[in-house]
């Protein structure tokens, strides 16, 4: 069979298995199998593509035989891969902690296949070559996300949701104007096309124009500086489940936008735009570090967490030297993971003692010290603590930083990773440590529970061997990073070398 | 002040009696009409949610439902299935992913018909909005009927 169907299977096997639960709508169980066959298809699907990327190089494939640059065309280069595996990884774990702790009022208004269509989504976002097409698959996830966001219809999901879907539609539109410009200014929507023709644009103002509105409808998508304040309102307020797919994929689909367009189309004014990327990627860490020490709820606390660790995924992109770029690859494999995982165990923690409050909960060490070293680790690798994957990631970034002498860059990068162990000390000491606060709260007691260990021990299973086996993750993100360098090579593969 | 929108309209009743099937009949005339002229799955499928709406305006929300037997929601995961499956056919012939594929089925009388994965990809369409379209119509029929 032709390999580059690999590059297909990833967007079809969700949409497929997602329209399938949709006509099962009334039988549940069916609907429960359905998702954990489909993500762990999808996720065998991934691991596929990786290796065949990996020994192949970018594989494309042009959708209904149209050439390319006039039809539309999948490519799956190295960063690609590695996100849809990511992805993957993620999608097989929130689909295994839904089965326990999904509502039947939510699966009865659709909620696995709205899971698989977030799925189809976030990975046509990856897999596309067209630029109008990412817009398209931007929107399909959007779409799903607005949807399992509100399920529920509380106040504060409502509030939360308002701002999500405002702010996001704001970005969808500046996207589809910058779509709209580039396309006046190249005629063509084919990323590796527009890329070259854009060497040829006379007027290279409007070029920097065009790269700007890009930059600014991406970073609303990744929720950086300046505009990040709709992830703090709503990912606290959706299930668990949700809220650990949001925050292990979503932002990052809008930082994967940033490192293809800034990689590969805008990269002639590079002093200029990853300036500016490099002062939204240091404020960034600083605001989402600083808001989360403000913060006493432990969704809300993450949530904070997640808008500065997008800080140094720009921050990769921003200083675009080669280690840079290794470390911002580095650094979005070691994120993906430990921040679903984290939201994963607030969910325990939540089915545990009924509350996100951290002034409500206490004493989890004593009861659940199985639970309390499961927290451990993520918590201590988003910080950056040796030997996990995130003391790795932060390090190449901050080597690349004093590297590029871009020292304030560095010393707050720095800065915010010892706020960062502050603010996992703060859980940790008031969820975990402290007495149970009285009146002890009720504790509801579900089963199945060992499930859900299962899920977020594996995680942090992952989490520990990305950091002791850092040499062959490093040499995968170097690989990418060399692609992502050299765009010369992904145009080569769309457009065939002349 | 809401029995009188309510109230049944004999002209609008025995109107959508005559209509319903000429709408229905029309829709599938839009569907098959897009593939070389003006039309298509999308268009054709808001005809229909019309003509199914109309059943409910005409009588009421229980009247349309049943007319449907299956949920909304369901003509959207089979629509999407056909849809998604359309692009499969291509690989058994060892062409890309999604390439159009296309049949000829000579009949006695009629002539020569031609079959194609558009084809199956436009009804997906169809069904979908008509599907989408419902949804919408009788969720809001829903909380005014209850």
């Amino acid at each position: 069979m032709d390999m580059t169907l690999l590059v297909a299977l990833p967007i079809i096997l969700p949409l497929l298995f997602g329209a399938v639960s949709l006509t099962l709508l009334k039988n549940h169980k069916a609907q429960r199998w359905l998702a954990v066959i489909g993500t762990f298809s999808i996720l065998l699907a991934a691991c596929a593509l990786m290796w065949h990327c990996q020994q192949h190089g970018i594989i494309v494939l042009e959708v209904g035989s149209w050439p390319a640059p006039f039809g539309i065309v999948l490519v799956a280069d190295l960063l690609s891969a590695i996100m849809v595996l990511l992805a993957a990884i993620t999608g097989v774990a929130t689909a295994l902690y839904s089965l326990k702790t999904v509502l039947t009022r939510f699966e009865r208004f659709g909620y696995y296949p709205l899971l698989h269509l977030l799925l189809a989504g976030v990975n046509g976002a990856f897999l596309t070559g067209d630029i109008f097409n990412l817009y398209v698959w931007f929107e399909v996830l959007l779409v799903a996300s607005f949807a399992l966001l509100i399920q529920g219809g509380e106040r504060a999901q409502m509030e939360g949701a308002i701002k999500y879907v405002t702010l996001n539609l704001l970005s969808s539109a500046l996207f589809l104007t910058a779509i709209g410009l580039l396309y006046g200014l190249v005629g063509s929507l084919n990323m590796a096309d527009i890329a070259q023709r854009l060497t040829q644009v006379e007027d290279q103002r409007m070029v920097t124009v065009v790269a700007m509105l890009f930059l600014i409808a991406f970073s609303i998508k990744a929720a950086a500086f300046p505009l990040f304040f709709w992830l703090p309102a709503s990912y606290h307020t959706p299930q668990v489940a949700v809220s650990a797919i949001f925050a292990g994929l979503l932002t990052k689909v809008g930082v994967y936008a940033l490192y293809r367009v800034f990689t590969l189309i805008f990269n002639s004014e590079v002093e200029f735009t990853h300036n500016i990327l490099l002062w939204m990627a240091v404020l960034t860490m600083l605001t989402g570090v600083l808001g989360a020490a403000a913060q006493f709820e432990v969704r809300r606390i993450l949530s904070f967490h997640i808008i500065s660790q997008i800080g140094y995924m720009m921050l990769g992109l921003a200083l675009y030297t080669p280690l840079a770029l290794i470390g911002g690859v580095f650094y979005i494999m070691h994120h993906i993971i430990v921040k679903a995982n984290l939201f994963l165990v607030a969910g325990l923690i939540y089915r545990l003692r009924g509350s996100f409050e951290l002034k409500r909960l206490g004493g989890l060490y004593k009861d659940h010290p199985g639970l309390a070293v499961l927290f451990l680790i993520p918590a201590l690798s988003l910080a950056g603590v040796p030997p996990l994957s995130g003391f790795f990631a932060k390090f190449i970034l901050i080597k690349a930083g004093v590297e590029a002498h871009a020292w304030w860059a560095v010393g707050i990068a720095l800065l915010v990773g010892l706020l960062t162990l502050y603010s996992m000390m703060k859980i940790w000491n008031e969820v975990f440590w402290k007495a149970v606060p009285s009146p002890a709260p009720a504790i509801p007691a579900p089963g199945g529970n060992g499930l859900l260990y299962c899920i977020t021990g594996s995680l942090a299973a992952m989490t520990i061997a990305i950091g002791l086996f850092a040499e062959p993750i490093y040499q995968l993100a170097q690989q990418a990073a060399t692609q992502l360098l050299n765009p010369q090579l992904y145009i080569n593969a769309v457009l065939g070398a002349d | 002040m809401t029995s009188r929108f309510n109230m049944r309209s004999l002209i609008l009743s025995t109107g959508a009696t005559l209509l319903l099937p000429l709408l229905i009949l029309f829709s599938l005339f839009l569907l098959l009409r897009g593939h070389n002229e003006p039309g298509g799955g999308f268009i054709g499928g808001l005809v229909a949610a019309a003509a199914i709406s109309l059943k409910l305006f005409a009588e009421d929300y229980r009247a349309a439902r049943t007319m449907l037997r299956v949920h909304p929601l369901q003509l959207v995961g089979v629509g999407l299935v056909l849809a998604a499956g359309a692009s499969l056919p291509a690989l058994f012939v060892g062409e890309s992913f999604f390439t159009a594929q296309w049949w000829t089925l000579n009949l006695p009388i009629l002539g020569s018909l031609k079959l194609s994965t558009p084809l199956i990809f436009d009804i997906g369409v169809y069904l979908g909005v008509v599907g989408s379209v419902l949804t919408v119509v009788f969720t809001l029929a829903e909380a005014e009927h209850s």
